[in-house]
């Protein structure tokens, strides 16, 4: 595929992966469409994209707890997409995930405790109360909780404890996989960089691998060392962190970029490229770039078929006609219709 | 005071002058001390960004000046707040009712899924604002114009006017709320987190759109927002809010582009990844803001700051004023300051 570059095994690769929601009778909504990615060991793969573009329902199908449509998922160089429940549950030691909203991700009526050893107990990890307590108190400190508080209730914290409950527990089975979905955005920025900094010191320490979904540009970029944009189910572009901000292809990364407001005076009063319109219906939708509707650089062949996602650059891969163009590439129609040059 | 008339000496200028504000909630359990000495101007024509996090009393003070406040519990125990020259606190509810809220003064407020009406059309919604401020005695045929005319100001064909809130997109639905705030032509606007809930690139189109809004009906905004970024590309004027009180004040420009600033304005900066330049680490506000039901005597923000001194602890800080347009409110600045703003 795509990845053959890597000379180990990536620690999680998609290939191909698709989500379809079945919507009345005939309708499928495509949330994730033919995406493929790998992602090293002790590395971060950001996913940045719009409420809608199917990051959230990338990350939960990734782990399975989504059953994806099709495509394969490869964990340590296995496919784990035909695992049965018993060994997915095993493997799940393994791959956890932070949720989004640490208001609605906590059981009200458990103690920050009872919720950091609920993942221990359940996966019989030890044999005795004492060695349980033990490593509870240990990842509480880990994640900068005072032991103190073990017998709080999630409504008696602050947002940003709540969320380092959330990593304790995420941590408590040693994972090697951690999918972050949106783990900062319902928090104040000065809260937002504690957890990020803690997120760092923990991969750094116990050499974890995140994928890192957001909306935050700015945050992905910090967090990142890969990067992909997803817009309406697919992967429009994929390059290092560094690159895509200093040279981005894509129409839409384009326009995504320039919506940042900086927190400086540089660019105040200037024009920015406005995105005209909105995200359209990834219900059954019809061939060609999802983006081409918004799109100013729309060509005819944009509406016909399926641009392919290719390497335009080293390690920096598009899904954009234009982009071929300018960089003198034969362009080809992928999918189903006869691959013919144009 | 007039001190903090910091653009120019002349008062004419100023739609909204608050002073001194003061507002607590109370319970039989506990008080809660939202905002502290509060003071600030808005000018004609200008947009003034309110910053802080979570509980810094930035709402409080917007649902003060429109008179908002939780019936029992919230409570204006000191201060002005001049509105045109009048003091709005003084102003019977009925006036407030009738004469300012929705038509000299009208707020946005942060999510526009909860508020719009679901089961009213969207023309109907903003007919409704109309016909209850409606001095001139217009008809039903010139209200009904003036309906169409906000929604294409607002960049929404006409013919949508009887579209309900769900057949709007996140987007649409925030601009349908400003065409409400907007159809009375009001001189004061209060936007809360006007964008907050909305994708980056509405987020541009929403504010590209108030900004536009905003040079051609010179209409006064306070815009509340914990986006420093929002601030530096709308704004020009802001103020820094923490545990309820403004902590610096000044032109975008003192508070992007001066040297000198609150040790609570460097640390959100330092908080937010920068898209210029490679930061190993973020330099994040160790802790908490103080509980509001018991704020420390000294600074609010000695528990936080990594200059705390001894009196910082026993000597709660003024706001120093460092030059015409720049306020901080930092013991650390004493010596460079020009006067001391008492309150």
């Amino acid at each position: 595929m795509t990845e053959a570059t890597h000379k180990d095994t990536p620690l999680v690769e998609v290939i191909d992966l698709s989500k379809y929601f079945s919507i009345g009778r005939k309708s499928e909504l495509h949330a994730v469409d033919k995406v493929s990615f790998a992602i090293d060991k002790g590395k971060t793969l950001g996913i940045v994209g719009e409420s809608g573009c199917g990051k959230s329902t990338l990350g939960r199908t990734i782990l399975r707890l989504l059953e994806p449509t099709s495509g394969q998922i490869l964990f340590e160089g296995e496919d784990i997409t035909k695992y049965s429940k018993t060994r997915m549950r095993q493997l799940r030691r393994t791959m956890q995930i932070i949720f989004q909203d640490p208001y609605a991700s906590l059981n009200p009526r458990k103690t920050v405790a009872d919720i950091i050893s609920q993942p221990l107990i359940v996966n019989n990890i030890f044999d005795s109360k004492d060695k349980l307590a033990e490593r509870v108190a240990e990842l509480m400190e880990i994640v900068g909780l005072a032991t103190r508080l073990s017998d709080a209730y999630p409504h008696e914290l602050d947002g940003g404890r709540r969320q380092r409950i959330g990593v304790a527990r995420a941590l408590a089975l040693r994972p090697k996989f951690i999918v972050c979905d949106e783990p900062v955005s319902a928090l104040d920025v000065s809260i937002q960089a504690q957890i990020l900094n803690l997120l760092m010191d923990l991969q750094d320490d116990m050499g974890l691998t995140y994928m890192f979904i957001t909306h935050d540009l700015s945050v992905v970029k910090h967090i990142s060392d890969e990067i992909c944009v997803m817009y309406l189910g697919q992967i429009v572009e994929k390059s290092s962190s560094r690159d895509l901000f200093k040279n981005p292809l894509h129409p839409y990364t384009q326009m995504l970029l320039s919506a940042i407001l900086a927190p400086n005076l540089s660019r105040r009063k200037t024009k920015k490229g406005i995105v005209h319109g909105e995200v359209t219906s990834p219900i059954d939708p019809t061939p060609g770039c999802r983006f081409a509707p918004r799109c100013d650089y729309r060509m005819e062949i944009c509406t016909k078929a399926d641009p392919e996602f290719r390497e335009v650059e080293p390690n920096h891969y598009v899904a954009c006609y234009k982009v071929e163009q300018d960089l003198g590439l034969d362009s080809y129609i992928s999918g189903n219709q006869n691959e013919t040059g144009i | 005071m007039s001190e903090y008339n910091f653009n120019n000496s002349d008062k004419d200028g100023y739609v909204l002058e608050i002073k001194d504000l003061e507002v607590i909630y109370e319970t039989d359990l506990e008080t809660v001390h939202a905002v502290n000495n509060v003071s600030f101007s808005v000018r004609a024509g200008e947009t003034f960004g309110l910053v802080g996090e979570t509980g810094a009393g930035k709402t409080t003070t917007a649902l003060s000046i429109l008179r908002l406040l939780p019936d029992r519990t919230g409570k204006v125990t000191k201060g002005e707040i001049f509105f045109n020259g009048e003091n709005l606190l003084e102003l019977s509810d009925e006036v407030m009712r009738k004469e300012i809220n929705g038509e000299r003064v009208s707020m946005i407020f942060q999510d526009p899924m909860t508020s719009l009406n679901p089961i009213m059309n969207v023309g109907e919604q903003i007919y409704e604002a109309l016909k209850y401020h409606n001095p001139e005695k217009k008809t039903k045929e010139e209200l009904e114009k003036r309906v169409e005319e906000t929604l294409e100001l607002v960049g929404i064909p006409k013919k949508r006017k009887n579209e309900y809130p769900h057949q709007f997109s996140g987007g649409m639905k925030q601009r349908v709320i400003i065409a409400i705030a907007l159809a009375c032509k009001p001189e004061l606007l209060i936007a809360d987190e006007p964008t907050t809930a909305l994708d980056v690139t509405i987020q541009a189109q929403v504010l590209a759109m108030m900004s536009e809004l905003n040079e051609k009906l010179g209409t006064a905004t306070i815009l509340i927002t914990h986006d420093l970024g929002v601030v530096a590309n709308m704004c020009d004027d802001a103020a820094v809010m923490y545990a309820g009180e403004l902590v610096e004040l000044g032109t975008v420009e003192d508070i992007f582009e001066s040297e000198d600033h609150h040790p609570y304005t460097v640390g959100l900066f330092g908080s937010i990844p920068n898209l210029d330049e490679e930061r190993e680490r973020l330099q994040p506000i160790e802790g908490l803001m103080p509980d509001p039901t018991a704020l420390p005597f000294g600074c609010h923000f000695q528990d936080r700051c990594p200059y705390c001194f001894d009196r910082c602890i026993n000597e709660h800080p003024q706001l120093l004023k460092l030059s015409d347009t720049h306020s901080i409110r930092c013991h650390l600045f004493s010596d460079k300051a020009l006067e001391v703003n008492h309150d």
